[in-house]
């Protein structure tokens, strides 16, 4: 027995959640009592021992023109044969777009019971009982698994990262030709320079209270004094006022991050959907009656154009003195 | 529907429940769907309900599935994944572009921070979210649609043998929310402050 971990890069690096899920693997591990082994994939840039300072003993590279492309058949494929290789009955993988492709293949291949959209660590290793988020956020549910294999997939920034001491011992793992199917990538568009939304650790949000797409610029500065990422509210990305990666919502993306800044957002239920796990939330609406004040930890009343830069200002010179 | 109408092809809608989920086709039908297949049983997990639509789509000929994004309850997205694994097809996920020419499929997918171009050849299935159809294209039933959806056929079948791999214990709802505090719009500094000190999120 042991804990297997799909370790996530792109192009090359490893992301935050990768490290989250190297120590949730490391964790469960643990609670089982035996170790922890990441799986990574194609070029990797960075050097896959610092995986180590989360708890994770041991990676496994595989690499090759059939790992260069996210193909979720593929990796889906080698994950398996290397938790054979291992003994592994349990894999942890990061909720993000990719992992998400990934957990059910898996599931099947390994015969496997699957749990996505977990929020905590697991209150019980045997049989497996983890808590998970249901109804859009509106409940939480011990779901278990008494299948002897198991595959849990996390939501973003669940137990958050810590980093530690350590130094993962890498070797590659080879992987004979494989009859998958084939998607083939043929180009990928990547925002640079912004923090992804699903791996923020704080979010700036603004809806139509901010009345246009040339008014985002405070919005993106106040991201930027927070090193937060940018979402919008439904109707801004519809209006095509801000990329649909943006829109946070029961339809959008969900997010948990540790602070989330609402502008100008009146707080429907759908948006709450997606955003009601956020640690911290802070509402700034000028509608007193607004129902996000409701779901907010902190609210001000007043007007965004107003409030916002200053706000910014009042975060830049705490952050000058502290 | 917008497929159907673009490229020409029979479309079958199907859906794992019991009898109160038959409203549900008959829209599908309403809005212009050819047949529709009701798998009669209680949809327990995402392992069980893939195990009955593999086994329709095995015995039925089609080129290309297309599954929503997650259930509206236990939100799970995972019944197209684990139908591509079952089935050995290719699977997008987070699709939210679709074209099709002859048996290729060209494919927008939605990743962390940005989007990924793809093709892939039929048969193939997708796990769509909000974009797939531009909300100009997405369609409410008409009067006619819903008089011709009454006589189109809607098979029920019973399941088949398939194993249940999850089980659901406890419901909680989320910690409620302590009263929101207000903070003067003219004093963001105290908002700073309660940042700093009390939510320690900054």
């Amino acid at each position: 027995m042991s804990v297997l971990v799909y370790l996530e890069s792109w192009e090359g690096k490893f992301k935050k959640n990768t490290f989250e899920a190297a120590q949730y693997a490391a964790k469960v591990a643990e609670a089982m009592g035996t170790e922890a082994i990441g799986v990574a994939f194609g070029n990797l840039e960075d050097d896959a021992s610092i995986i180590g300072k989360y708890g994770v003993g041991k990676v496994r590279h595989v690499s090759g023109s059939d790992f260069e492309n996210f193909d979720n058949h593929k990796l889906a494929h080698a994950m398996h044969s290397i938790a054979g290789e291992h003994g592994a009955n349990t894999v942890i993988i990061s909720g993000t777009f990719n992992g998400k492709a990934i957990a059910p293949i898996l599931s099947i291949k390994m015969d496997a019971g699957l749990v996505t959209n977990v929020l905590s660590l697991p209150s019980s290793v045997s049989p497996l009982t983890v808590q998970r988020s249901v109804f859009s956020s509106k409940g939480l549910v011990d779901y278990s698994t008494e299948a002897e294999n198991r595959v849990i997939s996390f939501i973003p920034n669940a137990i958050g990262v810590e980093e530690g001491e350590g130094s993962a011992e890498v070797s590659s793992a080879n992987m004979a030709a494989m009859d998958t199917p084939t998607v083939t990538v043929n180009e990928v568009d990547r925002v640079k320079g912004k923090i992804p939304l699903p791996e923020a650790e704080r979010v700036v949000s603004a809806g139509r209270g901010l009345k246009g797409p040339e008014n985002w610029g405070m919005v993106e500065e106040l991201a930027e004094v927070l090193e937060a990422g940018t979402a919008c509210s439904k109707p801004v990305s519809d209006m095509g006022w801000r990329p649909h990666t943006e829109h946070v919502g029961q339809t959008g993306i969900a997010i948990n991050p540790d602070l989330y800044i609402a502008i100008g957002i009146s707080g429907a239920i759908q948006h709450l959907a997606g955003v009601s796990n956020s640690k911290v939330i802070v509402a700034i609406n000028n509608d007193p009656e607004a129902p996000f004040f409701k779901a907010a930890d902190y609210g001000i009343v007043g007007d965004a154009f107003d409030v916002v830069p200053k706000l910014t200002q009042a975060i830049r010179d705490f952050k000058a003195n502290n | 529907m917008w497929l159907k109408e673009k490229n020409g092809a029979s479309v079958t809608v199907v859906n794992v429940g019991k009898a109160e989920t038959e409203p549900t086709l008959r829209k599908a039908l309403a809005i212009g769907a050819d047949d529709a297949i009701r798998i009669d049983t209680d949809p327990t997990d995402g392992f069980y309900v893939a195990s009955q639509i593999s086994e329709v789509i095995k015995e039925n000929q089609y080129d290309l599935v297309i599954a929503g994004r997650e259930s509206i309850d236990y939100n799970g997205g995972q019944v197209p994944g684990m139908i591509a694994a079952i089935l050995n097809w290719p699977f997008i996920n987070a699709c939210v572009g679709l074209e099709l020419d002859g048996n290729n499929a060209s494919l927008i997918r939605e990743i962390d921070g940005g989007k990924e171009k793809l093709s892939a050849g039929l048969p193939l299935i997708v796990g769509g979210q909000k974009g797939l159809v531009e909300e100009k294209d997405l369609r409410i039933p008409n009067m006619r649609g819903i008089m011709s959806a009454r006589t189109k056929p809607l098979q029920v079948r019973p399941a088949s043998e398939a194993n249940v791999k999850t089980s659901v214990g406890t419901f909680e709802k989320p910690a409620a929310k302590s009263a929101v505090k207000m903070v003067d719009a003219e004093n963001v500094n105290e908002l700073v402050d309660l940042l700093h000190n009390e939510a320690k999120a900054i």
